[in-house]
Parts: structure tokens; C-alpha cells; sequence
């Protein structure tokens, strides 16, 4: 079980970076939700992985899985959700204004312009 | 137990969601976000002269430490707070004085949630809890960082988001593995455990601390993970900009704390390991804001970039983790927050009247004015005397003393950094055209930004007492075990 969570981990992230790195919105999104699979699976396993085991007391039980990195994973997918609301809408706001999904400025342009755009 | 401890926390985040309701009325929500700001202020000076008595400790739900979350208030957390509630006024008063603040609906409730992600992470002594505000202050800091829209400024936030989406899952990555090693995620537990670590441990230990301080050192913007601030910096609101100073400054709190209190020296799994990385790149960051100002062709990059010089010099202070060169590092800490704030206010003066590029233009109406405070903050900025940043430089100069390469490097930036803000301010101020009838700069901002620059006078008066104090404070976490004590590790 160790190797298979340990390669899902490691094939999660590595397609999540490979995504990222495409420099488009969409797959810059996509990545990062897996990136975020995958630190979730290793945030879940960082509390040792046990099978068929409850993780609050129970007269019945044979032993105990480690409740706390399933607190963290819960409050990790939380925000991560938060996150890639927060950046589609943003995406979607570049896209609408900007006409293109690039996520560097490759027409040339390094911004600034934004700075001087105040009402005078 | 005093609950005033959580105050800072509490105050922004019930105010924020008030303000929310208070989208139409912007006269209500600028007297309520300034009044938030004022109680701030108010709430850190006090927790500033209580933090003189030790470290004070705050069990969240009255759960003892290790299990539950706590905050533990100690001078250097005090020092950040009052730093960050300064700051946030008078760039809050900036924002109204020039109705930044009314170009969008939210600003103030994003500038109070803003206020409460920093102030937790000051106060935090639970390492999840610092991921937790450090997402707090994030998301807020997103919604700022576009306020008032346009293409170049989304675009900019996007990779300033993608950038911090991927450090906060490196964050994740390292907290699971310290909670794996360890089984704590408390900070003064993970410094009992981290110390007392068995050798078939060590490798695991060291890989993550190298992975926790990748992730402050991607919030300070150290040299090679940098590649966000230049752009989010000269593409944000003015006023967003200035207050954004204090966020790097995060990184460098949090980098302070971690390695004072998990990650010491003398931890046999860590040893000099995390200053042999520090030291390079914060040498790296001020060489690339050095050039950087040099080379910069926009006035809001050039502040940028500048403000990048002064966050290396600071982490060349960090890295030597001596009690001396600490002292030095925070009191170049509070100079540098101060000096990049008010160029970045005065950078918006002159940005928001005319183009931002570094050419030659009309000449502005108040002339004078801005052209004088902008040689003060250049002034500051690369250290020269009479302001604070030559007594901060000092300092540090001082505590790197068997590191004379270090010298050539501080010394030879300092000069390439006022060559930059010579050939930025000549070319602005006198390579101009005829007068522009361009409104005259709003008094109430500049008394905004001469505040600033009265601050850093004030600190340069009061160097004697505030090295002084801020020595105490580098003295305490030096020797952390007062902050561990103060955890009361265990006790019901």
C-alpha cells in the first residue's frame, strides 16, 4: 500500500507541475488542483497508513489511525477549493479584458501601465 | 490569562464581514476601516509594552499546547504587530486621500482581512495555524492586488496567485512531513523534538527544513524565488504596493522565528545548513535589486526592485544568526518596511499624473514637492545618511564584521543603487517639458507619506534606545527557551 500511495503521490504531482508549467489559464488550474491531490494524499498518509482502523475511540477497535493529519487534509481541501475559485475568477477576468490565456506577458508589454490608469 | 493577546485577530475579522454589508456606503466604510486601523494601532501598542514581561501565552479554547492551537505574544511578535498596524493606517489614510479606495466595492473589508491574516501569523506559536493565516492574508492580499481591474494588473495577479498556490502546497508538503517525523506541529514542542531527534532521522529533518524555509523564503522573495515580486509589486494599486512591504517582511518573521526556535545552529540534525543556503541568496537578492534599480525603465518597477535590494540586505542580517546581527536585521526590518512603503506612495504621486515610464515628461504641478520627497526615500532606501537605512547598514555591517566579501557586496549595491536613483531622478524631475495642468498632489497624501518619512527621521533620532530594546528582543531569541517555557508544554 506505501508504494502504490507513494507513486500516486509522486505521478499527481508531476503532471500537476507539467500542467503549470504550460503557461496557459486552464491547464494552470488543472495542475494546480492536482498538485493539490496530491499534497492532500500526503498530508493523509503523513499520519502512517492503516487500514480498517476508526480514528475516534471505539470499545470494538483493535487499534488507531492518527486523527489529526485528517483534520489537516479537511482544512487543506477547504482552502484549496477557496484558492481555485478565487484564481478561475481571475482567469476568467484576464480572458475578458486581456482576449488571451497566457499567463506571462509574451506580447512584450511587462505591465505598469496599470500603475498610471488613476482618475485624474 | 489575558484575552487581549487574540485581539489583533479578532477586531479585523469581525469588522471585515460588517463592512461587506456596507458596500454602497463608502463614507461609513472608510470611517469604520480607519477606525479598525486606529484600534489596531491602538491594541499593538499596548500588547508592544506588555511583551516586555516575557513571552505571554494564549490557549485557543483553553486547550493545553501541544494539542491544541496557541498564540504566544513575545517581543518580536509585539514589534510586528505594531510595525504592521503603522503601516496599515497611514497607507489606509493614502488610499481615501486619493480615492484609491473607491475603485472598487471592497476594499476596505479585503484591507481588514489583510490585517488579520498578518497579525495571526505574527502571533501564531502552531505551525498549521501559521498555513492557515498565511492563506488568510493571501486571499486577501489576491483580491487587493487587482483592485481597480484592468488587463495588465490581472495578468499580474494570476502569476502572483499561481506563485503563491504553489508555495502554499510546498507549505503543505513540508508540514506533513515535520508532523511525520515528529508527530507535533506546536513550535516550541517541534523544538524539544527537533533538538532530541534520533540520526536515522536526520536526513528526513534536514530535507524538510530546507523544503519550510523555500516556502518563507518564496513569501520574502529570496533569490531564485523572486520572480513574482517585480511584477506584482509595479502592477498593483499604489497604496496595495506600500502595504504590501510588510508581506515580504512575513517571510522573513517567519524565517526568523524557524530558525531561532526549531531549527538552531546548534541542533545536531540541522546545523549550519540553513545559513549556508541563506546566506548566498540573500548576498544573490540584494545584487539583483542593485542591478535591477539600474536597469529598471519604470518608475513603479524601480520601487519594486528597491525595495528587492532592501530585503537582501535584511536576510544577510538573518543568516548570520548571531544575537548581534539579528538586532541589526530588525532594526533594518522596520527601517526597510517604512522606506519601501513611502517610495512606493511617492512613486504613485508621480506614476498616477503622468507616464509611468522613466523618460522624460511634463512637469508636474507640485514639482518640488514630490521631487523632495522622492530624494528622501531614495535617500533611505539605499542608505545613505542622514535617514535610518545608514544606521541600519551600519548594524549590520558591524555584525558581519568576519565577512569581508559580504562588505564589498552591501557596499558596492549601496553605490549602484543611488547610480539608479540619480539617472531615475534626474530624468524625471529635471529632463522636463513645459508645466502640465496635471491636479496638484492631494495634501492629505502627502502628509501620508511625510508621516513615513517622519517615522524613519524619528528612528534615526531614537537609534540608541530602539537598538537597545530591539537587542533585548534578538537576545530572547537567541536563547528561546523563555518562548518554550511559555507554551507550558503538557499542562492541563
Amino acid at each position: 500500500m506505501e508504494a502504490l500511495v507513494a507513486i500516486a503521490i509522486g505521478l499527481l504531482t508531476a503532471t500537476g507541475l507539467y500542467l503549470i508549467l504550460r503557461q496557459r489559464t486552464f491547464p494552470l488550474v488543472v495542475g494546480l488542483s492536482l498538485v493539490s491531490y496530491a499534497v492532500n494524499l500526503f498530508l493523509f498518509a503523513s499520519g502512517r497508513l492503516a487500514a480498517g482502523v476508526p480514528p475516534i475511540i471505539d470499545k470494538a477497535a483493535s487499534g488507531y489511525t492518527d486523527p489529526l493529519p485528517q483534520a489537516l487534509v479537511l482544512t487543506a481541501i477547504v482552502i484549496s477549493f477557496g484558492m481555485t475559485a478565487v484564481i478561475v475568477i481571475m482567469a476568467l477576468g484576464a480572458w475578458f479584458t486581456g482576449g488571451d490565456d497566457h499567463t506571462d506577458f509574451s506580447d512584450g508589454a511587462s505591465g505598469e501601465g496599470a500603475s498610471g490608469d488613476r482618475d485624474a | 490569562m489575558t484575552h487581549w493577546i487574540i485581539a489583533p485577530v479578532v477586531l479585523p475579522a469581525l469588522l471585515a464581514p460588517l463592512l461587506l454589508f456596507l458596500r454602497h456606503d463608502l463614507t461609513l466604510q472608510r470611517i469604520l476601516g480607519l477606525a479598525g486601523s486606529l484600534a489596531l494601532l491602538g491594541l499593538s501598542l499596548a500588547l508592544l509594552s506588555q511583551s516586555a514581561q516575557g513571552p505571554a501565552l494564549y490557549r485557543l479554547g483553553d486547550w493545553p499546547a501541544p494539542f491544541g492551537i496557541v498564540l504566544v505574544l513575545d517581543r518580536l511578535s509585539a514589534l510586528m504587530l505594531a510595525l504592521t498596524a503603522t503601516l496599515a493606517l497611514v497607507v489606509q489614510a493614502y488610499a481615501i486621500a486619493t480615492g484609491w479606495d473607491a475603485r472598487g466595492k471592497h476594499f476596505h473589508a479585503l484591507y481588514l482581512f489583510q490585517l488579520m491574516g498578518l497579525n495571526g501569523a505574527f502571533l501564531t506559536a502552531d505551525l498549521f495555524n501559521l498555513f492557515v493565516f498565511f492563506e488568510v492574508l493571501l486571499i486577501a492580499s489576491y483580491g487587493l492586488m487587482v483592485h481597480g481591474g484592468g488587463r495588465d494588473r490581472l495578468r499580474a495577479g494570476i502569476q502572483y496567485v499561481a506563485f503563491n498556490l504553489i508555495g502554499s502546497t510546498l507549505f503543505l508538503f513540508a508540514l506533513g512531513a515535520l508532523y511525520a517525523v515528529t508527530g507535533t506541529l506546536n513550535m516550541a514542542d517541534l523544538a524539544v523534538k527537533v533538538a532530541a531527534l534520533p540520526v536515522g532521522d536526520h536526513a528526513l529533518i534536514r530535507a524538510t527544513a530546507v523544503m519550510l524555509i523555500g516556502v518563507f523564503a518564496i513569501k520574502g522573495a529570496l533569490v531564485p524565488l523572486q520572480f513574482w515580486l517585480p511584477g506584482t509589486y509595479a502592477n498593483a494599486p499604489g497604496p496595495v504596493a506600500a502595504l504590501f512591504a510588510i508581506m515580504t517582511k512575513v517571510g522573513a518573521y517567519a524565517i526568523l522565528r524557524t530558525t531561532t526556535l526549531i531549527f538552531p545552529q546548534g541542533t545536531p540534525a540541522i546545523g549550519p545548513l540553513l545559513a549556508d543556503l541563506l546566506l548566498p541568496a540573500a548576498a544573490l537578492t540584494l545584487v539583483a535589486g542593485a542591478i535591477g534599480t539600474l536597469g529598471a525603465r519604470s518608475l513603479p518597477r524601480l520601487a519594486a526592485l528597491a525595495g528587492l535590494a532592501s530585503i537582501g540586505t535584511l536576510f544577510l542580517a538573518i543568516a548570520a544568526q548571531t544575537p548581534q546581527a539579528t538586532g541589526a536585521a530588525l532594526y533594518y526590518l522596520i527601517h526597510s518596511t517604512l522606506a519601501t512603503a513611502a517610495l512606493f506612495l511617492i512613486v504613485d504621486q508621480i506614476a498616477s499624473r503622468r507616464s509611468p515610464a522613466i523618460a522624460s515628461g511634463p512637469r508636474l504641478a507640485g514639482h518640488g514637492l514630490l521631487a523632495a520627497l522622492f530624494f528622501a526615500s531614495a535617500i533611505a532606501l539605499s542608505g545613505l545618511p542622514p535617514l535610518s537605512g545608514f544606521i541600519g547598514k551600519l548594524l549590520i555591517l558591524n555584525a558581519l564584521r568576519d565577512a569581508p566579501w559580504l562588505w564589498a557586496v552591501i557596499l558596492t549595491t549601496s553605490f549602484l543603487m543611488i547610480l539608479g536613483f540619480s539617472r531615475a531622478g534626474s530624468t524625471l524631475f529635471w529632463n522636463t517639458g513645459a508645466e502640465a495642468s496635471a491636479k496638484p498632489p492631494e495634501p492629505a497624501a502627502i502628509a501620508a507619506i511625510a508621516t513615513l518619512l517622519g517615522l524613519l527621521a524619528l528612528l534615526t533620532v531614537l537609534a540608541g534606545p530602539a537598538t537597545l530594546w530591539l537587542q533585548g528582543a534578538a537576545q530572547d531569541l537567541g536563547a528561546p527557551q523563555a518562548y518554550i517555557d511559555a507554551n507550558r508544554l503538557g499542562a492541563i
